[in-house]
C-alpha cells in the first residue's frame, strides 16, 4: 500500500511540478520583457491580478468538481488527460526530431519587447499591465487545468496546489535571478516528461472510469509512464532517421 | 454590429478555451481518445476482458499518437 501510495505521489508530485514549471518559465519571459520595457510597476500588477484571477479559478472550479462522482470524474479527466498529454508529447517528440522549431525564450522576449515599443508612451501603463496580466493568465491556464485534473481526482487537490504554487515560488526567485538566461532551461525536455506523465495519468485514470482493474494499482502507472518514454525515444529516433539527421545523445 | 455583452463573451471565450485546449491543431487526438474510450468500454464492461482492456488502452494509445506524429512528419518533409 506504501508503495501504491507513494507511486501515485511521485507521478501527480512530477507532472504538476514541471507543468508549472514550464509555463511559469514562458509566463515570466512575458513579465520580464514588459517590466525591462515599460517598468516594473505595470508588469507586476498585471501579473498579480492574474495569479489572484487563476487562484479565483481553482477556488471555483475545485471544490465543485470534488463533488463529482469519482467514477465519472476519472473517465472525463482521464480522456482530457489523454488528449492533452498526448499533443504536449507530439509536439516535444516533434521538437526533439527537429521537425519543428524548439521554443525560444529569447526570441519570445525580443517579440514582446518590440510588440510594446510600438505602442504610444500615453497607453504604455495600461498596454504593458495588460500584455504582463494576458501572459501570466493564458500561461497559467494550463496550470490550473493541471492541477485540478491531477489534483481532484486522485483526491490530492491541497498537494497539488502547493506543488504547483512552489514551482512557481521556485522558477520565479530563480527566473529573477538569472533574468534573461530563461532560454537555458531545457524546456523540451521537460515538456516531454509531463507530456509522458500525464499520458500515463490519463491512460490510468480513463481505464479506472471505465472499470477497468489495473494489475498492482497505483504501482502500474510507474510501469505506464515507462513505457511511454520507451515508446516516446522511438518515435523520436525514427523521425531523427526518417529526416536523416544524426541522432543526438540527450534530448 | 453591436457588441455582444459581457455574459456572452465569457461563455464564447470559455468555450473558444476548451476548443483549443482540446481539438486545436490535433482534432485526430480529439478523435482518437473519443474512439479509444469507446472500444475499451466495450472490451472492459460488455466483454467483462479486463485483461484485454488493460492491454488495449495504452496500446491504442500508442498508435493514436503515432498516427498523429506520422500525419505532422508528412505535412512538414
Amino acid at each position: 500500500m506504501a508503495t501504491a501510495v507513494s507511486s501515485s505521489v511521485v507521478v501527480l508530485v512530477g507532472a504538476v511540478f514541471l507543468a508549472c514549471a514550464v509555463e511559469m518559465v514562458e509566463a515570466l519571459t512575458i513579465v520580464l520583457a514588459v517590466g525591462h520595457t515599460r517598468g516594473w510597476r505595470s508588469a507586476l500588477e498585471g501579473a498579480g491580478l492574474a495569479l489572484l484571477a487563476l487562484t479565483a479559478l481553482v477556488a471555483a472550479f475545485g471544490p465543485a468538481l470534488v463533488r463529482v462522482p469519482l467514477t465519472t470524474l476519472r473517465l472525463v479527466v482521464g480522456g482530457v488527460l489523454l488528449i492533452f498529454g498526448m499533443q504536449w508529447l507530439r509536439k516535444a517528440i516533434l521538437r526533439a526530431s527537429g521537425l519543428k522549431a524548439r521554443h525560444d525564450e529569447d526570441a519570445a522576449y525580443r517579440a514582446a519587447v518590440a510588440e510594446l515599443e510600438g505602442v504610444p508612451t500615453s497607453e504604455r501603463d495600461r498596454v504593458a499591465l495588460v500584455m504582463a496580466f494576458k501572459g501570466v493568465f493564458l500561461e497559467g491556464l494550463e496550470v490550473v487545468v493541471t492541477v485540478l485534473t491531477l489534483g481532484t481526482s486522485s483526491h490530492r487537490l491541497g498537494l497539488a496546489a502547493g506543488v504547483a504554487v512552489a514551482a512557481v515560488v521556485l522558477v520565479g526567485l530563480v527566473g529573477v535571478a538569472v533574468a534573461r538566461q530563461l532560454s537555458r532551461v531545457p524546456e523540451n525536455a521537460m515538456k516531454m516528461a509531463v507530456g509522458v506523465l500525464l499520458v500515463s495519468y490519463g491512460t490510468f485514470w480513463t481505464g479506472e472510469g471505465l472499470g477497468v482493474r489495473w494489475p498492482g494499482s497505483d504501482v502500474i502507472l510507474l510501469a505506464l509512464a515507462g513505457l511511454y518514454l520507451v515508446v516516446t525515444w522511438a518515435f523520436v529516433g525514427w523521425l531523427r532517421q526518417r529526416s536523416g539527421r544524426i541522432p543526438e545523445v540527450a534530448a | 454590429m453591436s457588441r455582444p455583452s459581457l455574459p456572452v463573451r465569457l461563455l464564447r471565450g470559455f468555450g473558444r478555451f476548451w476548443w483549443d485546449l482540446l481539438v486545436g491543431d490535433t482534432p485526430e487526438l480529439f478523435v482518437a481518445v473519443v474512439l479509444i474510450v469507446a472500444a475499451v468500454a466495450v472490451v472492459a464492461r460488455a466483454g467483462h476482458l479486463n485483461a484485454l482492456a488493460v492491454v488495449s488502452l495504452p496500446v491504442l494509445a500508442v498508435a493514436a499518437l503515432g498516427v498523429s506524429i506520422a500525419r505532422a512528419a508528412r505535412r512538414r518533409t
